[in-house]
């Protein structure tokens, strides 16, 4: 009978990618509350990386071994996972919710007929019935979501649903050395790169005023412009904006550009989707100015006006400026 | 090159949304709709693809009758013909039902790419293109920004995360995930949309044995607004001018940013 969680630990250029811990938090809590063990999965990796997983308190690490998993590629991962989840036949199988687990996990459940809960943000279990939360309308709305068929049921948990902190270390778990079968990898990966330097390093500036759709046209930037000069701060911008042509790429905020943490940062027509929340949420202060009083800004700002930006922006400016005068 | 274009019809992103009586979807009556984004810019891929290449564009949609205005909207910007998977809930079936339907609809097409939004706006499930890839027995990428199809192999740049961004290389019939922003989309014109009145679009129903894994392994129990992680101090009360100033004074004072 299925039994236990399985985790799946993520890593690229002999690191692990932060929210692989996130996932090992959200797994040991299912596994408390489930009085499941969890069992930790590493694809190809070396004795240090695999003991770095064993620190912490998990029943087990698989070390799933092959040449082919060297690299990443989506086929030769699902060949892999299948065979571990087929091999300890867990109940839950726990994942961070990565461009790299989005990339292949729905193609692992899909040999299990059935897709992934996908981009959690919270767990709970009620005796043997697990409740996953997840955003949907780009994270203006919750919904709570059950499996009703055979496990395994897959799930990944989103960037800071779970602090990597909050993962217990254990007393040195066993590796478990795993040789597995790959079959044809059709893709093949070029190495990785970063486009040519970024001019503009945002990570650095204590005050960011960002645009987003709301700004409704390339020269309303102006307004924000003025705005981030009367503050001393840097213009930024979530995605469609960038998308347009509106501002350069280096100025993007959010999963795809920069990750920032300034003093204050200014959300100008930002809804706040995940994606751009996950590249600023750590700001000291956040203002959020939307016309929408449900929009996902709100969740995380500090000080929120609900109005247009147009008739907010120029007073804002002006007493900024006086009160700096 | 045969292109299959998988694009949603998803609420208007700017909507104020509400909640429906039992708490398991929006109110949709008072809802507009439009194509979800990155849906938008796989069919502007396929139709860049097609000028360079030659060959056919084909939209595929399902959900109902309402559908049709991404449909004849796609057919305007210059997709060929289209196919509309018709049915009132197929909104509601979940990712590995929604593949198991599109690849029924689309597996005598025998395409050479298959394209679609990276996610929707509306589940942003982020699976059902890769599910149907493994269906199909296609190779996939997701996450895709540049696409090179002039080679014996297709090659891919994928975005990956932090500004980082990598090659893929693979052999086609495949299927890709498109990330908005790839390109600036066309607009129809006067000419695209009198052109599309003429064009097919063939309506086919889903079978049961399709149907029948649906909702079964994600069944939504309730959805309600996000419980606020955070005391939000809300200024003006309406008043977006009066907020400015307090905003301005709060800044100064409270968090004594300026």
């Amino acid at each position: 009978m299925s039994n236990g969680i399985l985790v799946f630990a993520e890593h690229r250029a002999g690191a692990f990618n932060k929210t692989s811990f996130e996932a090992i938090a959200a797994a040991q809590q299912l596994g408390t509350s489930l009085q499941q063990p969890v069992t930790a999965v590493v694809l190809f990796t070396d004795d240090s990386l695999a003991r770095e997983v064993a620190a912490y308190n998990v029943a087990k690490v698989i070390s799933a071994e092959n040449p082919s998993l060297a690299e990443y590629t989506p086929d030769a991962y699902t060949d892999a996972m299948e065979q571990v989840v087929r091999a300890t036949d867990p109940q839950y199988v726990i994942m961070p919710h990565t461009y790299l687990v989005r990339d292949y996990a729905p193609k692992l459940s899909a040999r299990f007929g059935k897709g992934v809960i996908s981009d959690c943000i919270r767990a709970n279990a009620s005796g043997d019935r697990v409740t996953f939360s997840r955003r949907i309308f780009l994270g203006k709305i919750d919904a709570d979501v059950v499996s009703d068929g055979e496990p395994p049921v897959f799930a990944t948990f989103q960037s800071g649903a779970y602090r990597a902190e909050q993962a217990e270390k254990g007393s040195g778990a066993q590796i478990e050395s795993m040789p597995v079968e790959v079959g044809e990898v059709r893709m093949q990966p070029e190495p990785a790169f970063q486009e040519v330097k970024q001019a503009v390093d945002l990570t650095k500036t204590d005050v960011i005023v960002a645009i987003g759709r709301g700004i409704k046209s390339q020269e309303n930037i102006a307004l924000a412009q003025g705005l981030a000069d009367a503050l001393g701060g840097d213009l930024a911008a979530s995605r469609p904006i960038c998308d347009a042509g509106w501002l350069p790429i280096d100025r993007q905020i959010g999963s795809s550009g920069q990750t920032v943490a300034p003093k204050l940062y200014v959300a100008l027509g930002i809804s706040g989707a995940i994606q751009h929340l996950v590249g600023m949420k750590n700001a000291g202060t956040i203002v959020a100015v939307n016309k929408d009083p449900e929009a996902p800004i709100f969740d995380i700002a500090d000080y929120g006006i609900v109005g247009d930006l147009f008739e907010v922006v120029p007073v804002l400016t002006e007493e900024i400026k006086r009160l700096k005068g | 090159m045969k292109i299959i274009v998988l694009m949603k019809q998803v609420g208007n992103k700017d909507a104020i949304l509400r909640i429906n009586r039992d708490e398991t979807w929006i109110e949709e009556g008072d809802l507009s709709f439009e194509v979800n984004e990155s849906d938008g810019y796989a069919l502007e891929e396929a139709l860049r693809l097609r000028e360079k290449h030659g060959g056919e564009v084909v939209v595929c949609s399902m959900g109902p009758q309402r559908v049709k205005s991404v449909i004849k909207d796609a057919l305007a910007r210059g997709a060929d013909r289209a196919i509309h998977i018709a049915g009132d809930d197929l909104a509601h079936v979940g990712p590995f039902a929604s593949a198991t339907i599109l690849a029924e609809a689309i597996h005598g097409e025998q395409p050479d790419l298959v394209l679609t939004g990276l996610q929707s706006d509306d589940y942003g499930f982020a699976q059902t293109g890769v599910i149907l890839a493994e269906l199909l027995k296609f190779p996939h990428a997701t996450i895709v920004i540049e696409v090179d199809a002039s080679g014996e192999r297709l090659r891919v740049k994928r975005e990956l995360e932090s500004g980082w961004y990598q090659w893929y290389s693979m052999p086609t019939p495949a299927l890709l995930t498109i990330q908005s922003g790839i390109s600036q989309i066309r607009y129809a014109t006067l000419k695209g949309i009198m052109a599309a009145k003429k064009k097919e679009i063939r309506e086919v129903t889903p079978s049961a044995e399709a149907l029948s894994g649906a909702a079964q392994h994600q069944r939504v129990t309730k959805i309600y607004f996000p419980l606020k992680t955070k005391q939000t101090q809300f200024l003006g009360n309406g008043d977006a001018k009066a907020g400015a100033a307090q905003l301005a004074e709060k800044l100064r004072t409270e968090a004594r940013v300026i």
